[in-house]
């Protein structure tokens, strides 16, 4: 699959190293160079400077050609806006937005955009385990990621 | 009507300003604590410090209420934020979002702005007008109905130098609407002739606005 990843920090670099290693034809956009130093040296993916809002940016990352589309800026209405971008404009079938605001991602996934609220989920997590003494999550992701590191 | 402005920066600030001296009623809410203390003291209790991407904020803002929303601030995706959650969460019937990057205005019409405005292109259109060209110069783009409104400059080269109105064949949907000469303007009858250095005013269909181009300017090459 063509996916597209638009912010390249912890959350965004893991998930293109993770989705490159599992064969996917990986893009990832940052503004800054600096923050494709996070990918390591086995991602073969494209990187792409630039504004995940500018039309040339997305164009030149492939986004017509693109299956996924993951915005994960550290900024919230950032994500919203190239989500949509990404999904009215040029049509992209799956979408994913991080959203921390918890009201704004309500909001959004009622307009049909899958959004992830980290805060939700993790607060909610933390909360169920204090309450249960059980992790919810049976998967542990991070061996997962530990794993493909080695 | 009750107008809420969100972003305090020179745009927001002076709109606000400009506003409390009408009967409107008036809130400017500004997010960075040291700029709402400035702006404060010259415009009082009129300014709301806080970030208007904020539901809960918005909320004691008396968003619910407002007839208009103004999204003001020097960032697209919090203008278009702004304006989406104003639509959503309160439907405000009017929102109006500060377009920085020209090219997000069809974006932002497409996902549900009602208007926008963007200085680059303002000011963009105006070096257009001053330069003199035999191009088909856009002056106002209609939101709806898909018309625009252009000004043609007749330059030596044109198809219609000196030829009558009447004798220049439109397509259905052009209109001619005035001819400028000399500073002033004329509505233009059968037998106006075309003369070098007159400004033409048309409607035209976005779609036709090539056709009228062709057949008013220069042919290029």
């Amino acid at each position: 699959m063509n996916l597209i990843v638009l912010g390249c920090g912890r959350v965004g670099s893991a998930l293109a190293r993770m989705m490159f290693a599992d064969g996917h034809n990986v893009t990832v956009i940052d503004i800054s160079s600096e923050a494709f130093r996070r990918l390591g040296s086995k991602f073969k993916g494209q990187r792409v400077v630039g504004n995940g809002m500018d039309e040339d940016v997305l164009t030149r990352a492939g986004i017509d050609t693109c299956d996924v589309f993951v915005a994960v800026t550290p900024g919230d209405n950032r994500n919203i806006m190239a989500a949509q971008l990404a999904h009215e404009v040029h049509g992209v079938k799956k979408v994913v937005t991080r959203i921390n605001d918890p009201i704004r991602a309500d909001t959004y996934r009622r307009m049909g955009i899958v959004t992830i609220c980290g805060t939700t989920i993790l607060s909610g997590l933390v909360r169920d385990f204090v309450a249960s003494d059980i992790w919810s999550i049976e998967k542990d992701y991070n061996k997962d990621y530990l794993e493909m590191n080695a | 009507m009750y107008i809420v402005i969100v972003g305090g920066g020179n745009v927001g600030f002076y709109l606000a300003k400009t506003l409390c001296q009408t009967s409107h009623e008036v809130l400017l809410m500004e997010k960075d604590r040291s700029t709402h203390r400035l702006i404060a003291e010259q415009l009082g209790e009129v300014v709301m410090q806080g970030d208007g991407c904020e539901v809960r904020l918005l909320e004691d803002a008396g968003v619910e209420r407002a007839d208009v929303v103004v999204a003001a601030t020097g960032d697209d995706e919090d203008n278009l934020v702004i304006c989406q959650m104003a639509k959503m969460k309160f439907n405000v019937p009017r929102t109006i979002a500060r377009v920085n990057n020209p090219r997000n205005e069809a974006l932002f019409h497409r996902l549900g702005i009602d208007a926008t405005v963007s200085s680059t292109k303002i000011i963009y259109n105006l070096i257009e007008q001053e330069i003199e060209t035999n191009e088909v110069i856009p002056l106002a783009a209609l939101k709806r109905g898909n018309i625009e409104i252009v000004d043609i400059e007749i330059g030596s080269g044109s198809p219609v130098l000196n030829k009558v109105v009447n004798s220049v064949g439109l397509p259905a949907g052009a209109l001619i609407m005035a001819v400028i000469r000399d500073d002033a303007a004329m509505l233009p009858t059968a037998d106006t002739k075309y003369e070098l250095g007159d400004s033409v005013i048309a409607v035209v269909t976005a779609d036709l606005e090539h056709d009228l181009r062709d057949i008013f300017s220069e042919p290029v090459g």
